[in-house]
C-alpha cells in the first residue's frame, strides 16, 4: 500500500457498492497530509463535515475543502456554487498552491456523469503530467491526484480512458468481511506490476495492513525479482557424459524391429508345432446360407 | 410498521437515526411493504413527512396505513404529512397556466430537463415552521418510487441530482432522513435504471433489497431481504454488515426468519 502514493500522477480508486472506497481515500488523504503536503479536496458527494469527520485537527488544518456538495448545479441561487464549475476549481487549485500537493476527487464518477469524458480526461492529464507554472519560474512540482471512481456507474469507454491515464489503479474487493485492494502500478519504462493487499481501516483512518506484505498474482511476475533457473532442482538428469551417451546408444529399445527379432517371432516354438481350431456351432446359432452382403452392390 | 423489521435494523420510533439515506430496492418481487413500513414508522416517530407518491393513490396508502395503525388523513390534516399524489397532480400540470410552478413540471416540457421544481416542493414542504404548532421531530422525505421517473422521460443523472439536492436539504441541513424505492430489473438490459440504482446505492447509508426467491413462487416464503449497511464512519465494525433474511408477508405484519428456517418447513 506504500507504493500507491509513491508514484504520483493519477491514482484511481475503483470501488463498488459492497466495498466502498471513501474510507481508503480518506486514509490516503491522511497519509499525504502527514507527509506535510497540502491536500485539496473536490467534494461532490459528501458534505465537508462528513469528510473531515475522524481526522484530528492537525490533519484537518492541511485539508482545503472545495465544496461542490451543497450546490453543484446552482439550483439554490445562494452564491455558494464554485465559480467556473468543477474543472475551473481544479485549475484554480494549481494556480494558487505553490508547494507539492495532493488533489482528492470525491468523486470522479460525479464529474464523469455531469461533464464530457474528454473534458475530464484532458483536465486530469493536464494536472498530473505537466504541472508547470505559466510564469515558468519554479520547476514543476509533483501533483498527485486521487480519484474515487464508482465502477458500476460507467461503461467500458470512460473506464478504459481513465485507466490509461492512471499511474496507479487500486481496485477494491473483499471476501468474508475483509477488504482487499488489487494494486496495479505503472512505473515509467517498466512492465506493470500487480499486487494484492488485505487491509482494514481504523476509525482514525489509518491503514491496518494484514497478512504477508504482498500476494503476487501469478500471471504478472514482478520485473525486479531475478529469474529463477527452473533446471536447478529437477529430479532427473538433463545432461549426459560421453560414457553414458555411448551406453544409451548401444541399447536396443524394445520396440525396435530387427531381422533377428523377426526370425525369433516366425520360428515355430516346440510346444506349438501344429494347432487346430475346433468349432462347434451352438444350438441357437442362426446359420444363414445366404450371403448377408448379397444386396450390396459391390 | 413491522416490529420484526425494526429489530433487524436495530431502530425504534423513539430513537431513529438522523441524516441517513435509505434505499429500498426490489428485484423480481414487490417491495412496497417496505414503503408502508417506513411511512407508518416515521409517522409514529412524530416526524414531519413529505411523501412523494407517484405509484398509488392517497386512499391506497391510507388503507394500508390504517392496517398498520396510522391514519394518513389525520396526519395530513394536522400538517404532519405533506402528500404529493402523482397520479392526480400529473393531470393538473396540463390544465394550469404555464407560468405557475408545479412540482411535476417536467411532464410538460418537451425535453425533460431536471427535477428542480420537485426539489423546491420538497424543500418548501419540509421547511421548519414556527407557528406555535406541535414541533415535529426531524423531517423525512419518502419517495415511491424513483424508477417511474425514468419511465416518464427523465435521465438517471437528473434523478440522481434530485436526490443529491434532497440529501443536502433534508439529511445535511435539517438532519432528517430520506427513504426512496427503486426497482431493479435484474437483467442489466436497462442501462439507465442500472445507473440510477448504482448511483443511489453509492449515496445511501443503508440498502434494503427485497428479492424474489430464485426457486420461484412459494406460499410460505415470499422472498428474501438483504440488508447492507454502508456507513463509512464505522469501516471495520460493521464491515460484515450484509445480512439476508427470508420473509413472509401477513395481513398486518411481516415475519422474518433466517434462510431456510421458515416455520412451514421446520
Amino acid at each position: 500500500m506504500e507504493s500507491v502514493l509513491a508514484l504520483g500522477g493519477l491514482v484511481l480508486l475503483r470501488d463498488s457498492v459492497e466495498w466502498e472506497g471513501r474510507s481508503l481515500l480518506k486514509a490516503l488523504v491522511k497519509k499525504s497530509a502527514l507527509c506535510g503536503e497540502q491536500v485539496h479536496i473536490l467534494g461532490c458527494e459528501v458534505s465537508e463535515d462528513e469528510f473531515r469527520e475522524g481526522f484530528d485537527s492537525s490533519i484537518n488544518s492541511r485539508l482545503i475543502y472545495h465544496d461542490l456538495f451543497r450546490d453543484p448545479l446552482s439550483w439554490s441561487q445562494t452564491g455558494e456554487a464554485l465559480p467556473g464549475g468543477p474543472l475551473g476549481a481544479l485549475q484554480a487549485m494549481c494556480r494558487t498552491d505553490p508547494g507539492p500537493f495532493t488533489i482528492a476527487l470525491d468523486s470522479l464518477s460525479w464529474l464523469l456523469l455531469h461533464l464530457p469524458c474528454t473534458a475530464v480526461c484532458q483536465e486530469l492529464c493536464a494536472l498530473s503530467h505537466q504541472h508547470s507554472r505559466p510564469g515558468g519560474s519554479c520547476p514543476a512540482e509533483p501533483v498527485r491526484v486521487l480519484g474515487l471512481l464508482h465502477e458500476e456507474l460507467h461503461g467500458p469507454g470512460p473506464l478504459g480512458a481513465l485507466s490509461s491515464l492512471a499511474q496507479t489503479e487500486v481496485t477494491l474487493s473483499g471476501a468474508m468481511g475483509q477488504a482487499s485492494a488489487h494494486i496495479l502500478l505503472r512505473r515509467p519504462r517498466q512492465r506493470p506490476a500487480h499486487q494484492t493487499q488485505w487491509f482494514s481501516i481504523r476509525p482514525d483512518f489509518s491503514l491496518d495492513l494484514q497478512g504477508g506484505p504482498l500476494l503476487e498474482s501469478q500471471p504478472h511476475p514482478d520485473p525486479h525479482t531475478p529469474p529463477v533457473d527452473p533446471t536447478a532442482h529437477v529430479t532427473f538428469n538433463l545432461h549426459l557424459s560421453k560414457k553414458e551417451k555411448e551406453a544409451k546408444d548401444s541399447l536396443t529399445l524394445p520396440f525396435q524391429f530387427s531381422s533377428e527379432k523377426q526370425q525369433v517371432l516366425l520360428r515355430p516354438r516346440p510346444g506349438q508345432a501344429t494347432s487346430h481350431i475346433f468349432y462347434e456351432p451352438d444350438a441357437y446359432d442362426d446359420l444363414d446360407q445366404e450371403d448377408p452382403d448379397d444386396d450390396l452392390d459391390v | 410498521m413491522f416490529p420484526e423489521l425494526n429489530n433487524l435494523l436495530n431502530i425504534t420510533p423513539d430513537r431513529a437515526e438522523q441524516g441517513k439515506l435509505t434505499l429500498l430496492c426490489d428485484a423480481k418481487t414487490d417491495g412496497s411493504f417496505l414503503v408502508h413500513h417506513f411511512l407508518s414508522f416515521y409517522l409514529k416517530a412524530n416526524c414531519k413527512v413529505c411523501f412523494v407518491a407517484l405509484i398509488q393513490s392517497f386512499s391506497h396508502y391510507n388503507i394500508v396505513g390504517q392496517k398498520l395503525g396510522v391514519s394518513l388523513t389525520a396526519a395530513r390534516e394536522c400538517g404532519q404529512l405533506v402528500f404529493l399524489e402523482g397520479l392526480k397532480s400529473s393531470v393538473d400540470v396540463f390544465f394550469r397556466a404555464q407560468a405557475e410552478p408545479h412540482p411535476l413540471q417536467f411532464l410538460r416540457e418537451a425535453d425533460a430537463g431536471n427535477l428542480q421544481p420537485l426539489y423546491e416542493f420538497v424543500r418548501e414542504a419540509l421547511k421548519p415552521v414556527d407557528d406555535g404548532q406541535a414541533a415535529w421531530r426531524c423531517p423525512v422525505l419518502l419517495v415511491d418510487d424513483l424508477s417511474v421517473l425514468l419511465s416518464l422521460g427523465l435521465g438517471a443523472v437528473a434523478v440522481l441530482d434530485f436526490i443529491h439536492y434532497c440529501r443536502v436539504a433534508v439529511c445535511w441541513e435539517r438532519k432528517g432522513n430520506i427513504v426512496a424505492l427503486a426497482h431493479d430489473s435484474g437483467d442489466g438490459e436497462d442501462k439507465e435504471n442500472d445507473i440510477l440504482l448504482n448511483g443511489l446505492s453509492h449515496q445511501s447509508h443503508l440498502i434494503l433489497r427485497a428479492e424474489g426467491l430464485a426457486t420461484g413462487f412459494c406460499r410460505d416464503v415470499h422472498g428474501q431481504l438483504r440488508i447492507l449497511w454502508r456507513t463509512p464512519s464505522q469501516p471495520t465494525a460493521q464491515r460484515d454488515g450484509s445480512l439476508t433474511y427470508q420473509y413472509k408477508i401477513q395481513d398486518k405484519s411481516v415475519s422474518f426468519f433466517a434462510k431456510g428456517m421458515s416455520p412451514a418447513v421446520l
